[in-house]
């Protein structure tokens, strides 16, 4: 197991998002939380990076407790965990290459038999078919380029885990199944373990090896895309008419 | 009553918003003393700060120079003391107008530009991705920021005290027929040490007001492009409240060191 959350709470004054949520992420898997709008996912997925502070719980990311790390402790095993947010999150002040290069700066120890830069930023972005875009601005992509470059900047520090937060929200159906292939391809190849927080029901199926569904804050179903898709629960049921 | 319970929310609102900046100001000066130092980025941002307010600076000041001495000359005509308009230009610039104005300008332009900045890369997440890669935002977006425009103002303020008083010595000429040589002899034996001194330490901390204001309403903007909008705006209108406040105290403790 490379990740684990325990009785995750977490509420925004009165509004309780998370209610006691459970989950356990294997070595190599592909699990995907579902949930509609609103559900929480997000913050989850933001608590599961200490960018937000959880009420109560524990959150397990190989073997350490991430509530309980301090921030140098914290930014050391962020290094194993890639983020893929909604937006893409490019920087815009800075080129294709500094957007790449930037992670770099702080991680220099992982990569330190790497003497240029420049050779992982290319093979980085080699892996997402976009080395021709290294000197462009992000203005200058489109949503679907942005996203694969965004997923190039996650590449870069080789992580072990990775977090994709709704990748294929605001893409085409097209865009979308190419993001979704290079996806499976990154896991073949590093062997990554991904969670998957979505609520696009056609990525779960194609790229789930095991789903969560996230309803009133709480883990409320687990199973394979089938066993779920196919349970007689009306809330379950409901979410697979969407 | 529902006037008196909307006064006293504004009120709390106000009062929490300057908490909130305190702590803001005090994570600033604890974060800029701690390794590692973004000294690249810092110099980056003094060559943006600064190009950028350059020209900006240098027309207002000129205007304010030229303006200054034409509106006062008729005035120390009637009193036959236009040969002290050197002197007194070069006080009031270099004292008071200088700095002020200068601040002023670079909060429109430089406070409401990180406001912008900080807070459109809220909304966009690229502040929660840079944390989430290990670096300490704060320090690679605030602080470097901060410094820059703290090291930066005190020059800007200079340099428009420059163009202002060149401005002052063109109407001087063509009205008066007074010589570069002599115009800026009378202005630089008019003025002491008590009267550039304090000017310049003041301009540090319009800088700082202008740099902490701004990133602060960036850094925790909200609500999506209208909270950028939102945080540019009140950014211009926060820290020209406090330029103010700053200078006020500023003169306060001049008066009291330097006995005006």
């Amino acid at each position: 197991m490379v990740l684990e959350i325990k009785n995750l709470h977490k509420s925004f004054g009165d509004n309780h998002v998370l209610n006691g949520f459970n989950m356990q992420l294997y070595q190599g898997e592909n699990l995907v939380i579902m949930g509609k709008s609103g559900s929480g996912k997000s913050v989850m997925i933001k608590c599961l990076v200490g960018l937000m502070e959880v009420d109560k719980g524990t959150i397990t990311v190989m073997d350490n407790d991430i509530t309980k790390l301090d921030q140098k402790s914290l930014d050391i095993l962020r290094a194993d965990i890639g983020f893929l947010f909604q937006g893409s999150a490019l920087y815009d002040s800075m080129t294709v290459r500094e957007n790449l290069e930037f992670p770099l700066r702080r991680h220099k120890r992982k990569f330190k038999n790497h003497n240029n830069t420049e050779e992982l930023v290319i093979e980085a972005l080699k892996n997402v078919g976009l080395e021709h875009t290294i000197d462009l601005m992000p203005a200058e992509l489109s949503g679907g380029m942005k996203r694969r470059v965004a997923l190039a900047r996650t590449l870069i520090l080789q992580p072990k885990i990775i977090l994709y937060d709704e990748p294929t929200s605001g893409l085409d159906p097209i865009t979308a199944k190419e993001i979704i292939i290079l996806m499976q391809d990154i896991q073949k190849t590093y062997g990554t373990s991904s969670l998957i927080i979505t609520h696009d029901v056609d990525c779960a199926r194609v790229i789930s090896d095991r789903m969560i569904l996230l309803i009133d804050g709480v883990d409320y179903a687990k199973g394979t895309f089938k066993e779920l898709s196919t349970a007689n629960d009306p809330k379950i049921k409901a979410f697979f008419k969407q | 009553m529902s006037g008196f319970n909307t006064s006293r929310a504004k009120l709390n609102a106000f009062l929490i918003e300057i908490g909130e900046l305190s702590y803001f100001a005090t994570r600033f000066f604890k974060e800029a003393f701690k390794r590692p130092f973004e000294f690249k980025e810092f110099l980056y941002q003094c060559y943006n700060i600064g190009n950028r307010s350059l020209l900006l600076v240098g027309v207002t000041g000129f205007i304010i120079g030229l303006v200054l001495t034409l509106q006062t000359r008729p005035t120390l005509m009637d009193f036959g003391a236009v040969s002290w308009m050197p002197s007194m230009v070069g006080i009031s610039i270099v004292r008071e107008i200088g700095p002020i104005i200068t601040a002023l300008v670079c909060a429109g332009k430089i406070s409401s530009g990180i406001g912008a900045e900080l807070g459109s890369m809220r909304v966009t997440e690229q502040i929660d991705a840079m944390e989430v890669s290990g670096t300490n935002p704060f320090k690679y977006l605030v602080v470097t920021r901060v410094l820059a425009v703290t090291f930066m103002l005190p020059l800007l303020v200079i340099f428009g005290d420059a163009i202002a008083l060149f401005g002052s010595f063109l109407v001087e000429n063509v009205k008066g027929n007074v010589s570069f040589t002599l115009y800026f002899n009378q202005v630089f034996n008019a003025l002491e040490f008590g009267d550039i001194i304090p000017a310049t330490i003041k301009s540090f901390f319009f800088g700082l007001a202008i740099g902490l204001v701004g990133c602060f309403k960036g850094y925790f903007s909200t609500k999506g492009t209208a909270g950028v909008g939102k945080a540019a705006n009140s950014a211009v209108v926060f820290t020209s409240l406090l330029l103010f406040i700053i200078d006020f105290i500023a003169v306060f403790v001049t008066d009291i060191f330097y006995d005006l």
